[in-house]
């Protein structure tokens, strides 16, 4: 992902969710989103069947 | 000494030692007195009072204390409602004869390795006052380690019970996700969150374990599993367990002291073989992924309206949480369920696992850099590379401190057990002390 649409995606996502952010920490959210999206493709690319399913925690 | 003179002699020692360890946020002096009153009263008139009876114990703040507000470490829950009740295992302690006195410090909202916090001042490491207490259970690793209160809780979502365990030098269990109640405590990431004991002792560690285990309608997760004692069981020793050393990414980045304190704790246990977690980096990705997303999510609305209440550190990485993909975090869960279904078929050849519990000893308070195999990282973000592979997939795990001739500092090392098998895991703890090998410093 480029630097910029990774400032574009700050900026959309966090008036979409209604998140007010000062200027000042735009820097260090843009250096953990980074961290994140990075270990998040770490992750995705890592092939799993279709038929892998999560394990939730739910007792209906 | 009857329950009363304990808890004097406990309070005067909190009272001359937290201003400098700054592991105490509220002290429930009053309340401890009373209540070792009637344990007192219960055994003057000759009836039991519990396997605990008399042992004084504090809380993370993330616990409920009736008449407290539950802080979980933050500015913003200053202005909740005091709570009504106890948390589950606070009541089960006390039932045991246990007495609380009072509430522990924490890194915010439990996003944290450190033992900093902003609002309430830094847990100090009462080996080192000039460093850090480890996070975010910074306040029980803090009082334990400084001999403040020989029991405490904590919370563990990633590695919160055995880092603090490892800088302060105390053991630590994080038992299998599910085995104890929640009940009462502020979450932080639902998948993910256990809470535990810290003590000095296994068998003070074990006898809290036992004391707290038990379904519980109030946690979704709480398993209804009836309770598996392992008190009395510790002093059963190694003999037929096979015990494996974890390998490859676990032994990637850590300090030659790190590795040296692995490799005596591993012959003293006659430990040889080496093993691999599969795609253990992965594993620790994955919970990052589902950590920094579940915690938005739990702090969204926080968010919204307080965003300048929070600790900068912490809510700059939920905000980026946030703005995750949800696809991505799906991806992460599905992940989860593939990892545990391999590591749990290693459990078949193993009964126990050895690893490090952090990758250095306590850095300096304020330090925001890591050395982590010769790459400069954010300290933070990494404190927790060990511990996040094996509490991603709820393993039990025992935190067990060792300090080698000639350190400065203690360290930890984790004993990992398959699911629901603590009682392995302390009976090596159990037999690592009985040896001297491993002993809260």
């Amino acid at each position: 992902m480029v630097d910029d649409s990774l400032d574009q995606m700050i900026a959309a996502g966090t008036a979409l969710l209604g998140i007010p952010v000062r200027p000042d920490w735009l820097p260090a959210i843009r250096a953990n989103l980074e961290v994140s999206l990075t270990l998040a493709r770490l992750v995705e690319e890592f092939s799993l069947p279709d038929e892998a399913e999560p394990a939730p925690v739910y007792t209906p | 000494m009857s329950a009363l003179a304990r808890i004097e002699a406990t309070l005067a020692r909190i009272a001359e030692r937290d201003p400098v360890l700054n592991a105490f946020t509220a002290i429930t002096a009053e309340r401890a007195r009373a209540r070792a009153a009637e344990l007192d009263a219960t055994r003057a008139a000759g009836r039991a009072a519990g396997p605990l009876e008399g042992v004084p114990f504090a809380v993370k703040n993330l616990i409920d204390i009736a008449g407290l507000p539950t802080l979980a470490g933050s500015k913003i829950n200053r202005d909740r409602p005091a709570a009504t009740q106890d948390a589950t295992l606070i009541t089960r302690l006390e039932a045991a004869g246990a007495v609380l006195v009072g509430a522990l410090n924490m890194g915010e909202y439990a996003y944290d390795f450190t033992g900093e916090n902003v609002h309430d001042g830094a847990s100090r490491n009462p080996h080192d006052h000039s460093r850090m207490a480890g996070g975010s259970s910074g306040g029980s690793g803090s009082a334990v380690g400084g001999d403040l209160v020989p029991l405490a809780l904590g919370s563990d979502t990633n590695g919160s019970i055995r880092v603090p365990s490892s800088f302060c030098g105390i053991f630590g269990l994080k038992p299998t996700y599910g085995r104890l109640s929640r009940a009462g405590s502020f979450p932080f990431v639902a998948s993910l969150d256990h809470l535990g004991p810290f003590a000095r002792n296994v068998g003070d560690l074990a006898a809290a374990y036992d004391a707290m285990q038990g379904p519980d309608a109030g946690d979704a997760a709480c398993t209804d599993r009836a309770p598996e004692w392992v008190s009395a069981d510790l002093g059963k020793g190694i003999s037929g367990l096979k015990i494996g050393v974890l390998g490859g990414y676990f032994r990637h980045g850590a300090t030659a002291e790190v590795l040296a304190t692995l490799d005596h704790l591993a012959q003293s246990l006659g430990a040889v073989q080496t093993l691999e977690l599969p795609e253990a980096a992965r594993a620790r990705a994955a919970a990052y992924v589902i950590t920094c997303t579940e915690g938005a999510a739990l702090h969204l609305e926080r968010l919204r309206r307080r965003g300048a209440d929070f600790d900068p550190a912490v809510r700059d990485r939920l905000i980026a949480g946030a703005l995750v993909p949800a696809a991505l975090v799906a991806k992460a869960q599905n992940f989860r369920r593939w990892y545990h279904d391999q590591v749990l078929r290693m459990f078949e050849g193993v009964d126990v696992l050895l690893a490090p519990a952090t990758p250095c000893t306590a850095p300096m308070l304020g330090q925001t850099e890591l050395d982590l195999g010769g790459k400069k990282v954010p300290l933070r973000a990494n404190i927790g590379i060990y511990t996040q592979p094996i509490s991603f997939i709820g393993l039990p795990v025992v935190a067990v401190p060792v300090k080698l001739p000639g350190a400065s500092l203690p360290l930890a090392v984790q004993i990992i057990a398959a699911p629901w098998r603590e009682d392995l895991a302390l009976r090596v703890a159990s037999y690592l002390e009985a040896a001297g090998v491993a002993r809260a410093v």
